[in-house]
């Protein structure tokens, strides 16, 4: 009798543990897994500072024989006389920025308004694959693209109205397929801030006898203005970065241009270009790598500003 | 609280028919303001209001009364066709305003939608200021004399009872003040563009007891000039100031008729339970 209740006791006790173990180790690889991917996370994040770091330190040469205020307002690019004037990539990735923004801009409000005040579900069940499929196209078939029918046609058909020659490796060119591409990210993110709108909102104006447009114009592109604003900014930043279809189209000349119709060399296509090439000289190697710093920053702080827009709207939206 | 709305000394309606000559804001003598009949509305198939009759009274309060999800607000959203931005929408029969039927395809919607002001669940502020809330509907209609606009926001402000409050900060944006003020400024805005009909759809429901009690006797005092069509879910409140009452379910109206005869003696077994608090 005795020794069937201790049998069974020690049994319990065995139950017991083997139990407490498979809570044990499930506990372990709880703790593991967070504690992982919370490392993992931290590394991401490290390795920005990390690569800010570098570039710096890579580039620090250059400062050695140049002001920061030379390098960047001076035009003169001679790198084997040891003249490093970045003037022209800035103002070449600017200009080509800008002629994109501007006429993508009126043009991917207008669609995303049309998707999500007047298109019926049917049109978007067809639209939004379609913007998804351009938004993630590689980027050197934009390139080709631009090369194959935007340079012949500036070259041929538009740019004879104003110059009396071109070869079509432009500002413009540069500008329309950067805005082609910039394109399905602006739209999608409008559509996000606008269909984060209440209805009410919509409804009110309506229901005051107000027409589609009116509303439209009126109160969604109103309320979204500061969205509008940080998703511009986010579009600024992500073209401000892009090398291969602006590199294939562009005409890489280290000049300041004066018009559209004047070629360009955007800092990415300088640094795709050359790096690797002549790196003999030191004193060109540091200078690439300050082309590279000055894209990190501007990126970089582009995107803050943004994030901190778009997440005060998501905040005042809630 | 004192409206004071009798002393109109001049309408909007007068400002609006010089936009638009060909109209006219008289109510006719009609006893009743709304006439549905044989309503049905499909939305993707469903049934959702099945043929509906009912008259709904002129310069009185009607209360639409029922259980969630019978079809109250969508058939209030039907009378000034904000239900057509539903997708897969279908609806046959007659809605009669005035011996026009506002479901025909050719009825002007702008046009009729400001003779049917909505004042929704949530207070509804637009992106802009004071001033320019009760301003958007004259604007979108056309008016653009500072002086006539300066007119209309102060009266129609004072009808909805927050000019004192507002009068010193018309320029700062609507969504500063308190949600029980944005209601009542959705009312003023509502009410600028001289409705003939109003379409409260729960709008107390979000407030606290004060404000929801100065809506309820701003209604009480906009009666005299308008018809006020309201959803609600609180029974006290329909017995406070229904003048007439439908009562809704399923999609169906089980019962509509005069608020003491609905409350006191209801006719429909379904009404009575309903009224006693069996299913809500």
């Amino acid at each position: 009798m005795q020794d069937s209740e201790i049998q069974k006791e020690l049994t319990e006790k065995e139950e017991q543990s083997a139990v407490a173990k498979v809570f044990n180790y499930r506990l372990v690889k709880e703790k593991t897994a967070g504690g992982l991917m919370y490392i993992l996370t931290i590394a991401s994040l490290v390795l920005v500072v990390v690569m800010g770091i570098g570039l710096y330190l890579k580039s620090a040469p250059i400062f050695e024989e140049h002001s920061l205020g030379e390098l960047i307002f001076s035009s003169n690019w001679r790198p084997l006389k040891g003249q490093f004037g970045f003037m022209p990539f800035i103002a070449g990735t600017v200009w080509v920025t800008v002629v994109a923004v501007l006429w993508v801009l009126p043009i991917s409000l207008l669609t995303a308004i049309f998707l999500t005040e007047y298109a019926k579900s049917y049109v978007k069940k067809y639209v939004f694959p379609a913007l998804d499929i351009l938004a993630g196209l590689p980027s050197v078939i934009y390139g080709v693209w631009g090369t194959l029918l935007i340079i012949p046609w500036i070259s041929n058909k538009f740019a004879p109205h104003f110059v009396d020659f071109s070869t079509g490796y432009t500002v413009l060119a540069g500008g329309i397929v950067l805005g082609v591409m910039i394109l399905p990210l602006l739209v999608s993110l409008f559509i996000e801030i606008f269909s984060s709108l209440p209805t009410e909102l919509r409804d009110a104006s309506t229901s005051l006898g107000a027409t589609k447009w009116q509303t439209s114009k009126k109160v969604v592109l109103k309320k979204s203005f500061p969205g509008i604003m940080a998703s511009v900014v986010l579009a600024i930043s992500r073209a401000m970065g892009e090398t291969i279809a602006i590199l294939m189209v562009c005409g890489n000349l280290p000049e300041v241009p004066r018009s559209i119709l004047d070629a360009c060399y955007p800092i990415p296509a300088l640094i795709a270009n050359n790096y690797g090439e002549m790196l003999s000289l030191p004193q060109y190697e540091a200078a690439l790598m300050f082309a590279a710093l000055i894209l990190f920053v501007v990126v970089l702080v582009f995107n803050v500003i943004s994030r901190v827009i778009l997440y005060r709207v998501e905040k005042s939206y809630a | 609280m004192k409206i004071p709305f009798l002393d109109k000394l001049f309408t909007t309606s007068e400002l609006l028919s010089n936009a638009t000559p060909d109209r006219k804001f008289v109510s006719d003598n009609d006893s009743s303001e709304i006439s549905v009949e044989n309503l049905n509305l499909y939305i993707k198939g469903n049934h959702i209001l099945k043929n509906l009759n009912v008259q709904i009274p002129d310069k009185k309060i009607t209360c639409i009364i029922g259980p969630s999800g019978c079809g109250k607000s969508t058939l209030l959203k039907t009378f000034n066709r904000l239900i057509d931005s539903v997708e897969g929408l279908n609806v046959d029969g007659k809605i009669m305003l005035h011996g026009k039927n506002i479901l025909s395809e050719n009825e002007d919607l702008t046009h009729h939608r400001r003779k049917v002001g909505l004042v929704s669940q949530r207070p509804c502020p637009l992106p802009m200021s004071i001033y320019d809330n009760v301003a958007y509907g004259c604007r979108i209609h056309g008016i653009k004399n500072r002086k006539n606009l300066d007119k209309i926001v102060e009266h129609y402000l004072k009808a909805a009872g927050l000019w004192e409050e507002v009068k010193d900060r018309l320029n700062t944006p609507a969504v500063r003040l308190s949600i029980g003020q944005q209601q009542r400024l959705c009312l003023a805005r509502s009410l600028a563009v001289e409705p003939q009909i109003i379409l409260a759809d729960e709008a107390t429901s979000a407030l606290d007891p004060i404000s929801s009690k100065t809506i309820e006797e701003l209604f009480v005092n906009l009666k005299r000039d308008y018809s006020i069509v309201m959803v609600t879910h609180t029974l006290r409140q329909a017995r406070r100031i229904a003048d007439y009452v439908v009562f809704m379910y399923l999609g169906e109206i089980v019962e509509a008729g005069e608020a003491s005869q609905v409350f006191e003696n209801p006719q429909n077994e379904l009404t009575k339970k309903y009224l006693e608090g069996a299913f809500s």
